[in-house]
C-alpha cells in the first residue's frame, strides 16, 4: 500500500544494468519537509542510481519507489513538476547566457515568461549572479557554473531538491558557498536529498543519512548517531618509520583499544581517551614518527561498516 | 541583498537570499499541475522554443546560404549547363528547359539536405556533448516530448529553406505552374521522411562517425541519382528499381509535377503516401530510441 504522507518511500528497490546490479534492494523513507537526507558511500555504490530512479529518469528494475505519492514509471512528469535536480555534472547550455539558461528551463515547466523573469532576478540573486546574469556561462568558474545549475533547479519551486554529488569538483572556496545556499535552502523549507562521498559535505548537511556500499544500504541514521553507534568517541592515528610499520601494527594491539584498523600508512586506534592511549603505546616501547588524537567522522564508521575507506 | 561571505551561513540574517517566494500553496499547486499534465502539443512546443532561442543566435549564417546556395545552382548548372542540354533537346525531360527540370528536384533535395543537417548532429550532441536533452528529461518534460520540439524545429527550417529556394526558382522563371504552391509542403514532407528515421538513429549512437558515411553513402548518391539532375531512365536497368525505392526520388518526381504542372494524381497520391509513411515510421522509432537514451 501506498503511503501519501510519505515524500519518498522505497521497497527492496533494486536498479540492474545486464547482469551488473548497481542498487540491490535497498528501503528508505523521506517523511519531513524540510529534511536534508543524504545517501554516502564511495564511488560505485549505486548513489547515482538511486538518484536517478528517484528522478524518474531512470526506470527501477524491481522493488517498489514511491515520491509524493505517485508512481514515478506512469507519472514522471506529474512528479518531476514537482522535483529539482541537480546533476552530477553540470548541464547548463555553455552558449547561452546564464538568463536564457533559466528562461529554457522555465519554459520546459510552462512557466510564463514573467513569472520566469522574477524567479530568474531572484534566483540569481540567492547564488549571488545577478551580475553575470547577461553572461555567457561558458567562462564562468566551476563554483559559478554549479550555484548556476542550482539556480536553475529552483525555476519551478520543487518540494524536493536532488543533489547529486553537489560539490565533486570545486575549490574549498566554492564548497562553502554552496553548502551555505544549500544550508539556506533547507531553512526555508526545501527537502534536500543528495549524494556524496564527502563525509565533511555529510556532516555539515545531512540530518540523517545512510551509508551505502555496493548497491546495499550498510546503516542508517543522524551523523553523530552513526558515530555514537559505529566508532569511539576518539581517534588516535599513528605513523611509524615505514621500516616499523608492520611490526608496529602487530603490537599497538596490546595498548587497550576497542579496535585498530591497519591502514597502508597509517595506524588508527579506536579509543576513548586519545591521549591515554598514546601514553599505553608508548608503554609498549614504540615510539611513533608522528601522532594524532582526533575526534571520530563518518570516514571512520564507514571504514567500521565496510573496511574500506570513502574516497579511494 | 547584502553580499554575504562565502561562509557566512550564521553570520547574516535569513532575510537576504531567499529563494522560494511568496508564491501563494494553491498557486504553486495550480502551476504545478500545469507543469506536470500539459497535453503532448504542449510539451513539443516547450521544447521547440529552446530550438529557437539557439537558433536566434545563429540564423543570420544561415538565412544567408538559403538564399545563396540556390542561386550558385540554378545560375551555373540550371542556366550555364542547361544552355547546352537544350541544344541537344529535350524530348527526355518532358519537353521543359533543363532550368525548369532540374529546380524542382534540387528543391526536393534541399529538403534532404536540410533534414539531414538538422537530425544528425544537433539531435546526438543534445545528449552528448551539450548535454541539454539531459538536462530536459528533468523536467517535466518526456524523450518523445524532446522528439517532437525538435521535428517541430526541422519543419520550420524547412519550410524557410524551401521557401527561400522557391523564390529564387521563382526570380529564375522556373515556376511554370500555379500548383507549385504545393510544391512547399511536398518539399517539406520530403525533409520530414528523411529527418524523423534519421533522428530516431541519431539518438541512438554513442560517437558521430557513422554520420561520415551517412553523408557519403546516402546524401550524396540519392542527391545524384534520384532523378534531381536526370531522369532516372537514363540509369542502367538494374539500377533503375533502387532508384525508385529512394524517398529522395518521391519527393523529387512529386515537386516535379507540381512546378512544372503536369500532375499525374494517383502516382502523386502514391508518392505522398510512401514519404508520409516513412515519417510516421520515423517518429514511432523515435519514441523508442528516445526512451532507450534517455532513461537508462
Amino acid at each position: 500500500m501506498r503511503d501519501p504522507g510519505a515524500l519518498i518511500r522505497a521497497r527492496k528497490l533494486t536498479k540492474s544494468f545486464g547482469n551488473f546490479t548497481a542498487v540491490d534492494g535497498i528501503d528508505f523513507e523521506l517523511t519531513r519537509r524540510g529534511e536534508a537526507f543524504g545517501f554516502l558511500g564511495p564511488n560505485g555504490a549505486g548513489k547515482s542510481s538511486t538518484m536517478r530512479m528517484i528522478g524518474c529518469v531512470s526506470p527501477p528494475s524491481g522493488g517498489e519507489l514511491t515520491i509524493l505519492g505517485l508512481d514515478p514509471v506512469t507519472d514522471g512528469p506529474r512528479i518531476r513538476a514537482r522535483l529539482g535536480v541537480v546533476p552530477q555534472e553540470d548541464t547548463l547550455d555553455l552558449e547561452l547566457t546564464v538568463q536564457e539558461n533559466l528562461l529554457i528551463y522555465g519554459r520546459y515547466f510552462g512557466l510564463p515568461r514573467d513569472v520566469i523573469r522574477e524567479r530568474t532576478a531572484r534566483l540569481l540573486d540567492f547564488v549571488q549572479l545577478s551580475d553575470r546574469a547577461g553572461d555567457e556561462v561558458e567562462p564562468l568558474s566551476g563554483g559559478m557554473k554549479r550555484r548556476l545549475t542550482i539556480a536553475r533547479s529552483l525555476i519551478n519551486e520543487p518540494e524536493i531538491l536532488l543533489l547529486d554529488e553537489p560539490t565533486t569538483g570545486l575549490d574549498p572556496q566554492a564548497r562553502h558557498v554552496v553548502w551555505d545556499r544549500l544550508f539556506r535552502l533547507k531553512q526555508q523549507g526545501v527537502t534536500l536529498v543528495l549524494t556524496t562521498h564527502y563525509m565533511d559535505e555529510a556532516e555539515q548537511l545531512c540530518d540523517r543519512l545512510v551509508v551505502m556500499d555496493r548497491g546495499k544500504i550498510a546503516a542508517e541514521g543522524s551523523p553523530r548517531q552513526l558515530i555514537e553507534q559505529y566508532s569511539t568517541p576518539e581517534v588516535l592515528e599513528l605513523r611509524f618509520d615505514p621500516a616499523d610499520h608492520e611490526q608496529a601494527a602487530g603490537k599497538v594491539g596490546d595498548a587497550g583499544a576497542q579496535r585498530t584498523e591497519v591502514l597502508a600508512d597509517r595506524i588508527l586506534l579506536y579509543v576513548r581517551n586519545g591521549d591515554e592511549a598514546l601514553a599505553a603505546v608508548r608503554g609498549l616501547g614504540l615510539e611513533p614518527q608522528t601522532s594524532l588524537v582526533r575526534r571520530s567522522t563518518l570516514e571512520d564508521v564507514f571504514l567500521r561498516l565496510t573496511g574500506r575507506r570513502l574516497e579511494d | 541583498m547584502a553580499v554575504t561571505s562565502s561562509t557566512g551561513t550564521s553570520s547574516t540574517g535569513t532575510t537576504s537570499g531567499t529563494a522560494t517566494t511568496g508564491t501563494g500553496t494553491a498557486g504553486l499547486a495550480a502551476e504545478r499541475d500545469r507543469a506536470g499534465q500539459a497535453g503532448p502539443w504542449e510539451m513539443a512546443l516547450r521544447q521547440f522554443r529552446h530550438w529557437l532561442v539557439n537558433y536566434r543566435r545563429t540564423w543570420r549564417g544561415s538565412a544567408y546560404s538559403s538564399f545563396l546556395n540556390p542561386v550558385l545552382y540554378l545560375g551555373s548548372i540550371g542556366l550555364g549547363l542547361g544552355t547546352l542540354v537544350n541544344k541537344h533537346g529535350t524530348a527526355q525531360l518532358g519537353g521543359v528547359s533543363y532550368l525548369a527540370f532540374l529546380a524542382p528536384g534540387l528543391l526536393a533535395a534541399t529538403g534532404m539536405q536540410t533534414a539531414i543537417g538538422e537530425s544528425t548532429y544537433p539531435v546526438l550532441g543534445s545528449v552528448k556533448w551539450r548535454h541539454t536533452y539531459v538536462a530536459a528529461v528533468s523536467s517535466p518534460l518526456r524523450p518523445r516530448d524532446l522528439l517532437h520540439g525538435h521535428l517541430l524545429f526541422t519543419t520550420l527550417r524547412l519550410a524557410m529553406n524551401c521557401v527561400a529556394f522557391m523564390v529564387v526558382m521563382a526570380v529564375f522563371g522556373a515556376i511554370k505552374s500555379p500548383w507549385a504552391v504545393l510544391a512547399l509542403p511536398a518539399a517539406v514532407l520530403t525533409g520530414l521522411a528523411f529527418a524523423a528515421p534519421i533522428e530516431a538513429w541519431a539518438i541512438s549512437l554513442t560517437k558521430d562517425s557513422p554520420f561520415a558515411y551517412l553523408f557519403r553513402f546516402g546524401l550524396i548518391p540519392l542527391f545524384l541519382f534520384s532523378g534531381t539532375f536526370f531522369p532516372v531512365s537514363q540509369l542502367p536497368v538494374w539500377a533503375q528499381p533502387v532508384a525508385y525505392a529512394t524517398p529522395l526520388w518521391h519527393g523529387v518526381a512529386l515537386c516535379r509535377s507540381l512546378t512544372l504542372g503536369q500532375i499525374p494524381v494517383l502516382e502523386s497520391l502514391g508518392h505522398t503516401a510512401y514519404l508520409i509513411a516513412l515519417a510516421l515510421a520515423g517518429l514511432y522509432a523515435g519514441h523508442r530510441t528516445y526512451r532507450r537514451r534517455l532513461y537508462v
